[in-house]
């Protein structure tokens, strides 16, 4: 264990309260609930001010007291601070008064929210004394880990689902990582994974590296606040596939509140899951505090887990915010990649058009007011879901180089735009 | 006829550094109560008061969760293995 826990006090079991010393474990030993860290808020609230962190650059490290190392952070130095732009094209289309994206889309390196927790995560195994990492991923997080750890000089083993969308494998092998595909869905990568943990010492980022790895999602949330001037927003539409990132997002504007670093102010956070993999939200719904576990099947294969291990917390999450959920169809999902991109252009992945297309519901039913304002939470970069909406945005048009020939084309388009 | 348990660390600790258990019964709920007998710490920490398994902990009986089959009224025969995983994040 790390001599000088730098701002983290313990690990310490999110049920019964006990802590454990900071090293590699992610379950409690008495009722096998799961860890978190908790920090020394006293400490880091001397040491951070709105000016420190402003006067830093700009990547997720700027809130660096906030995250689980003991010393600097060493890999993943430039990841983080990606836009928030203001959405005014989207809000009048979704019917809201103020609309903002959260573009993770253009997170570094590997275009995703995920290159935040693997930040974390790595350079947390490097201090633990780990010279090989791993996962078990839906796809994201194997493109992040492959490549943080190619650029720390880690050796990296990722286990994915056969049958992921090709942009994420390349986008996992390009780097020389040990890509493993598992002929099943995530739940069944993620117990294979669990066992391969205990047997092996590595330090796997999801399973004993999870309550580090878990927190580098909360920097999503300090930016969120950041560039909003300081203040929290009244509503954060989440993608939910385990839950994790939505809590995180919670105990982000918690933490800021404590610290005195924003206002105190109502804020509700509200998840998104596609309908084809929807336990939380199904849950949410049915008002229940517990969910059902389901066999994935959706397009949007980043939110596929059926057995969601923060589901709980989530629900809990929402419920005390005021939050709802809802879920939505692949064509929904495919209207809103659509959607973000031509008001915006953003290009997001499956997970994006699932929170667009979630947000545009919450919204026409009023459990997001349209006088209210709103952030969603755009995780991932469309170029990597390419297989999910090919064959439903149009094709080109070819022609031969020719004016005569653009011209002919453009008369009979203008003639059968008149006659439609 | 035996069934064989398989629980990763750090859990392993309670049940006596072994890599494998095993214990005979007829269903998931049997082999728990088997289990109990002989190491009533660790299935008092992984059930609630009522019996039932705890939320963040995952059963299996071979590849599948018992939550997709009867749960602890699930059919078990020699050979199958039980695997008791806590919940891992997502990714």
């Amino acid at each position: 264990m790390d001599k000088q826990p730098g701002f983290m006090k313990a690990l310490k079991c999110r049920e019964c309260g006990r802590e454990y010393p900071l090293t590699a474990t992610h379950v409690c030993e008495f009722d096998f609930g799961p860890l978190e860290v908790v920090y020394d808020y006293d400490k880091i609230k001397g040491a951070l001010t709105r000016a420190t962190i402003e006067s830093r650059r700009k990547s997720m490290w700027r809130y660096r007291e906030l995250l689980p190392t003991a010393g600097e952070p060493t890999v993943g130095l430039e990841v983080g601070f990606t836009p928030l732009i203001k959405a005014d094209r989207l809000a009048k289309r979704l019917g809201i008064r103020e609309l903002w994206i959260k573009n993770d889309t253009v997170n570094y390196p590997t275009l995703s929210f995920k290159d935040r927790v693997v930040s974390v995560a790595l350079s947390r195994a490097k201090e633990l004394g780990f010279t090989t990492v791993a996962c078990a991923s839906t796809g994201n997080l194997a493109n992040s880990v492959a490549a943080n750890a190619a650029s720390a000089g880690l050796k990296s083993y990722v286990f994915i689902p056969s049958d992921l969308e090709t942009g994420k494998i390349v986008n996992s092998l390009v780097y020389g990582a040990n890509v493993v595909g598992i002929k099943g869905h995530y739940d069944e990568v993620n117990r294979l994974c669990a066992e391969i943990a205990g047997k092996y010492g590595w330090a796997f980022v999801n399973v004993n590296m999870r309550p580090y790895y878990a927190e580098g999602s909360k920097s999503m949330g300090y930016e969120i606040a950041e560039q909003l001037g300081w203040r929290l927003p009244q509503h954060t539409v989440v993608p939910m596939a385990s839950g994790s990132l939505l809590t995180k997002i919670q105990k982000s504007y918690q933490e800021l509140t404590k610290l005195g670093l924003v206002t105190d102010s109502k804020y509700s956070v509200h998840g998104a899951q596609p309908t084809g993999c929807s336990p939380i939200s199904v849950a949410q719904k049915a008002g229940l505090d517990f969910f059902k576990p389901v066999k994935p099947n959706t397009i949007a294969k980043s939110l596929a887990i059926g057995t969601p291990a923060d589901g709980f917390y989530a629900l809990k999450v929402m419920k005390e915010t005021g939050g709802a959920a809802d879920d939505v169809t692949d064509d929904e999902i495919r209207e809103g990649i659509r959607l973000l991109a031509e008001c915006e252009g953003i290009f997001t992945e499956t997970a994006g058009g699932v929170t667009v297309g979630v947000a545009k519901k919450l919204i026409a039913s009023g459990k997001i007011p349209s006088s209210d304002s709103a952030v969603l939470c755009i995780t991932g970069n469309g170029l990597k879901t390419l297989d999910a909406i090919m064959g439903h945005v149009g094709q080109p048009r070819e022609i031969r180089p020719s004016l005569r020939e653009f011209e002919a084309m453009l008369e009979s388009e203008n003639k059968s735009a008149i006659s439609a | 006829m035996p069934v064989k348990i398989t629980v990763q660390e750090p859990l392993r600790k309670l049940l006596d550094n072994q890599p494998v258990v095993e214990m005979c019964g007829s269903t998931v709920g049997d082999i728990f109560r088997a289990l109990r007998q002989r190491y009533p710490y660790f299935v008092e920490r992984m059930t609630e008061p009522d019996g039932s398994v705890r939320r963040f902990v995952n059963v299996y009986v071979n590849e599948e969760d018992i939550r997709f089959l009867q749960n602890q009224q699930t059919a078990v025969q020699d050979g199958d293995e039980i695997r008791i995983i806590p919940s891992i994040a997502g990714g």
